[in-house]
C-alpha cells in the first residue's frame, strides 16, 4: 500500500541507513539495554552520547531492536527537548531563558551571544564551532544569569565572561 | 598533621570557580611543601559567598570566601591554613549569621559531608533512619511519617504518609518507589544541592520508603540538566551497594532494594507525576488521567510512591528525630521545615532551610539583603513558572502553604525569585504563557492550543491592537485553561498570568516598539 503523501516524509521515510560502523554502535547500544524495564529513553542517551545525535536511521534500528513500532520511536525522539535530530557543533552552549536568569538580564545576555556568534537560537555556526541552545533552568539560580557549554555550568555570566568563555572554547577541539 | 580544606564541588559553586580555586590550593601546598587534604563537599547553600572554602582548624571549620584562584597566594600568606586574618576570612562557618538562625534538618549534613563517603555519612548520623525503620513494621513507618505532618515537597503538598499507606495497603507482587528529581521550576535547587551535597540522605530515604510499603525496586527520575547531580548520585549509589545498603540484603535484614537514576530529556511536564511515569517506561511524556491515582496504578501499572527529593530526604530525619519532633516545627498544617531558595535580582541568594512561617520581607531583606541592583523589589515569583507574582504590599504574607494560598499563590517547591522595579510584567506574563507553549504535552487543548492564543492576545494587547477588549479575552482564556485542562501545567501557567493583570495591569499597555 502507498502511504498517504503526508506520511512519506521524515516519518515513514524508507531506511534512511547508517553507515555499518554506526549500525553496529546503535545494535550494540541496544543489546545492552535489551531485557531492562522501560529502556527507549536510556538507549536514546547512548545513542546521542555515542553519535552526537540520533540520526534518522537509527530509529528503526532501535524500534525492531525493543519492538516497537518506528512512530512510537520517532515520537519519543521528537517530544523530548534534548534529543537531537541532527549534528550539534563542536561545542554546545546552552543559556538559561526562564525567570530567574530574565531577572538578572538573560534577555541581552541571549542577544549578545546570537551577535557574537552571527546565529540564533538552535542553529550551529557554519564553521560547524558552535551550537546555541535556550534552555529552562539549570538550577542556579542564585548565581543568575546561568549558562552552560559541554556540561560544564557558569553562573553570574555577563557579556565579557561570555565572550571569554566562547574564546577560551574556540581554542579547543 | 595536614589541614583540611573544603572546596565545593556543587555544580553552582563550581560555576563560580570552585574548581579552579581547588586547584590553586592544591597547586600553592605543594610549592610550599605543606600537604593539605582537600575535600570536596556540596555547597552549604549561600552562594553569595560561593566559592566558600573551609579549612578545618582545632575550633572547628573556618569560613573564607568568595574567594577566586587568584586570591589563594595571598590566603596562604596569612596563613588560611590555621585560621589567620585576612579580608576574605569568615570566621566559623556555622557562626555566620546567614547561617546561624537556620534549622537544617533535612539538609542537615549538605555542604559538611563528603557526598562520595558512605563511611563519612554513617559519621555524621547516616543511616540511623533506616536502622530504625528495619526495627518497625510497615505500618509503623508509614504511621510515623503521616504523623510527621510531612506534606509533598515537590510543590503539590500531599500528605506523604497518606500517599505511602494507599501504597502499603495494595496486593501487588511489585511495587515501586519512584524520586522526582525533574527539578524544573525557575528559582529552585534544593533538588540540587541534595543530591550533588548528600545524596545518601536521598538514598536512605527512598529505602525506607521501599521497606515501609514493600516496594523492592527505585528509580530516580533525574532531569539531564544535572550531569553534576548524576555523577554524584551514580557513584553513592553505587557506595552503597558496596556497603550492602542497596542490594538483596538491606543492611542485613534479608530485605530487598534496588535503586537505578534514570535520565529525563529536557521536557518540564515529566515533573508532573503521571508524565514522569510515562517518561521512565520510556515513552513520551504525555500526563495520564486519574483516576487510577500512581499509587494504586503508577509504574508498569504497579503501585508506586512518587515523592519528590526533599520529601524523600527529609524521611531520615523524621525516623531518627520521631514524628513529634518534626512536627513541633511550622504552623498550621504546614509541619516540619522547608527549604527556601531565594534567587533572581538578590543580593544574597542561596538556600535557607527554616521551619513553615517565615515571612516573605524576612527572607528577601534580611537574609536577601534587597536586589542585586539595589533598586527597590517590585514583584516575586514563588513557586516556579506557575506561581503567581507577588507585590510588594503582600511581602508580609508567611511561607506557609495556606498562608500563601490565601492570596492566591502558592509554594510549590519553595523557590523565590526576586524581580527589581525595571520588571516588565506583561513580558513576564507573555513569558508564561509561551514556556506553557513550549512545554505543553500537548494531550489536552486549553494547555496545547490556549498557551499559544496566549501569547498571540498578549502580543496584540502590546501593539495596541483593541487593548480592552484583548485584556477581557486574556483573562476569559485564563479561566478556560485553568477550569479545563488536564494537568497542572496548562491548569496553572495562567496564576502569573492573571496575578499579573491584577497587580501590574498598568504594565499592559501598548509599546512604542
Amino acid at each position: 500500500m502507498q502511504a498517504p503523501p503526508g506520511l512519506t516524509g521524515r516519518i515513514l521515510a524508507p531506511m534512511e541507513t547508517l553507515s555499518p560502523a554506526d549500525s553496529a554502535v546503535v545494535r550494540r547500544i541496544v543489546a545492552e539495554h535489551q531485557g531492562r524495564p522501560g529502556p527507549l529513553l536510556e538507549v536514546l542517551h547512548a545513542v546521542q552520547a555515542a553519535l552526537g545525535f540520533i540520526p534518522a536511521g537509527a530509529v528503526p534500528l532501535v524500534a525492531e531492536a525493543l519492538n516497537l513500532s518506528r512512530a512510537e520511536v520517532h515520537g519519543v525522539v521528537t517530544f523530548y527537548h534534548h534529543f537531537r535530530r541532527a549534528r550539534a557543533g563542536a561545542h554546545t552552549v546552552s543559556l538559561c531563558q526562564a525567570e530567574s536568569c530574565q531577572s538578572m538580564g538573560a534577555d541581552a545576555l541571549a542577544a549578545h551571544a546570537r551577535q557574537r556568534l552571527g546565529i540564533d537560537f538552535h542553529e550551529t555556526t557554519p564553521n560547524g564551532r558552535f551550537s546555541l541552545e535556550p534552555v529552562y533552568c539549570l538550577g542556579n539560580c542564585a548565581c543568575s544569569p546561568a549558562a552552560m557549554i559541554d556540561g560544564r555550568l557558569y553562573g553570574r555570566v555577563t557579556a565579557e565572561r561570555f565572550d571569554a568563555l566562547i574564546a577560551q572554547e574556540s581554542a579547543t577541539p | 598533621m595536614t589541614v583540611t580544606v573544603y572546596v565545593p564541588a556543587d555544580a553552582g559553586a563550581l560555576s563560580l570557580g570552585a574548581g579552579e580555586v581547588a586547584a590553586a590550593i592544591a597547586a600553592e601546598a605543594a610549592r610550599r611543601g605543606t600537604p593539605v587534604t582537600l575535600k570536596r563537599n556540596g555547597s552549604r547553600g549561600a552562594y553569595w559567598l560561593e566559592p566558600l572554602v573551609e579549612v578545618l582548624t582545632p575550633a572547628g571549620r573556618c569560613a573564607y570566601g568568595p574567594m577566586t584562584a587568584g586570591d589563594v597566594r595571598a590566603l596562604f600568606d596569612a596563613d588560611l591554613l590555621h585560621g589567620g586574618a585576612h579580608a576574605l576570612r569568615l570566621g566559623p562557618t556555622e557562626e555566620i549569621p546567614w547561617f546561624k538562625g537556620q534549622q537544617r534538618l533535612t539538609c542537615e549534613r549538605v555542604g559538611i559531608v563528603d557526598p562520595a563517603s558512605v563511611e563519612d555519612y554513617v559519621a555524621h548520623g547516616g543511616y540511623q533512619g533506616l536502622k530504625r525503620a528495619l526495627s518497625l513494621e510497615g505500618a509503623a513507618i508509614v504511621q510515623a511519617i503521616t504523623a510527621s505532618g510531612l506534606r509533598g515537597r515537590g510543590g503539590a503538598a500531599f500528605p506523604t504518609g497518606i500517599k505511602w499507606k494507599t501504597v502499603l495497603d495494595q496486593q501487588a507482587a511489585q511495587k515501586y518507589v519512584t524520586c522526582n528529581a525533574d527539578e524544573g521550576d525557575s528559582g529552585t535547587f534544593a533538588d540540587r544541592m541534595l543530591m550533588e551535597g548528600d545524596p545518601f540522605t536521598l538514598i536512605e530515604g527512598m529505602t525506607i520508603a521501599g521497606i515501609a510499603v514493600g516496594a523492592t525496586q527505585g528509580y530516580i527520575y533525574l532531569r539531564a540538566e544535572y550531569p553534576h547531580a548524576h555523577a554524584a548520585l551514580k557513584t553513592a549509589i553505587a557506595a552503597a551497594r558496596q556497603a550492602q545498603y542497596l542490594g538483596p540484603d538491606v543492611a542485613g535484614s534479608g530485605k530487598r532494594f534496588e535503586l537505578e537514576v534514570r535520565l529525563g530529556a529536557g521536557a518540564y511536564i515529566c515533573g508532573e507525576e503521571t508524565s514522569m511515569l510515562e517518561s521512565l517506561e520510556g515513552r513520551r511524556g504525555e500526563v495520564r488521567v486519574r483516576p487510577p491515582l500512581p499509587a494504586i496504578k503508577g509504574l508498569f501499572g504497579q503501585p508506586t510512591i512518587v515523592n519528590n527529593v526533599v520529601t524523600l530526604a527529609s524521611v531520615p530525619w523524621i525516623l531518627v528525630h520521631g514524628a513529634e519532633a518534626y512536627a513541633a516545627f511550622g504552623m498550621g498544617k504546614s509541619r516540619g521545615t522547608v527549604p527556601i531558595q531565594l534567587a533572581g535580582n538578590i543580593k544574597r541568594g542561596g538556600l535557607i532551610e527554616r521551619a513553615f512561617g517565615l515571612s516573605l520581607r524576612e527572607l528577601l531583606y534580611d537574609y536577601g539583603g534587597g536586589s542585586a541592583t539595589g533598586k527597590p523589589i517590585r514583584t516575586v515569583q514563588v513557586g516556579g513558572p506557575l506561581g503567581a507574582y507577588i507585590p510588594a504590599s503582600q511581602f508580609d504574607t508567611a511561607v506557609d502553604y495556606e498562608a500563601l494560598a490565601g492570596i492566591g499563590a502558592l509554594l510549590g517547591h519553595g523557590g523565590i525569585v526576586a524581580f527589581d522595579d525595571s520588571v516588565d510584567m506583561a513580558r513576564m506574563a507573555r513569558y508564561a504563557m509561551e514556556f506553557c507553549a513550549i512545554e505543553s504535552c500537548g494531550k489536552c487543548t486549553p494547555c496545547r492550543i490556549g498557551s499559544t492564543r496566549g501569547v498571540e492576545i498578549i502580543d496584540r494587547i502590546l501593539e495596541g491592537v483593541d487593548g480592552e477588549r484583548n485584556v477581557r479575552l486574556l483573562e476569559e482564556l485564563c479561566d478556560t485553561m485553568v477550569q479545563g485542562s488536564l494537568c497542572g501545567l496548562g491548569g496553572m501557567a495562567p496564576f502569573p498570568v492573571q496575578s499579573a493583570l491584577k497587580y501590574f495591569r498598568e504594565d499592559f499597555r501598548a509599546r512604542v516598539n
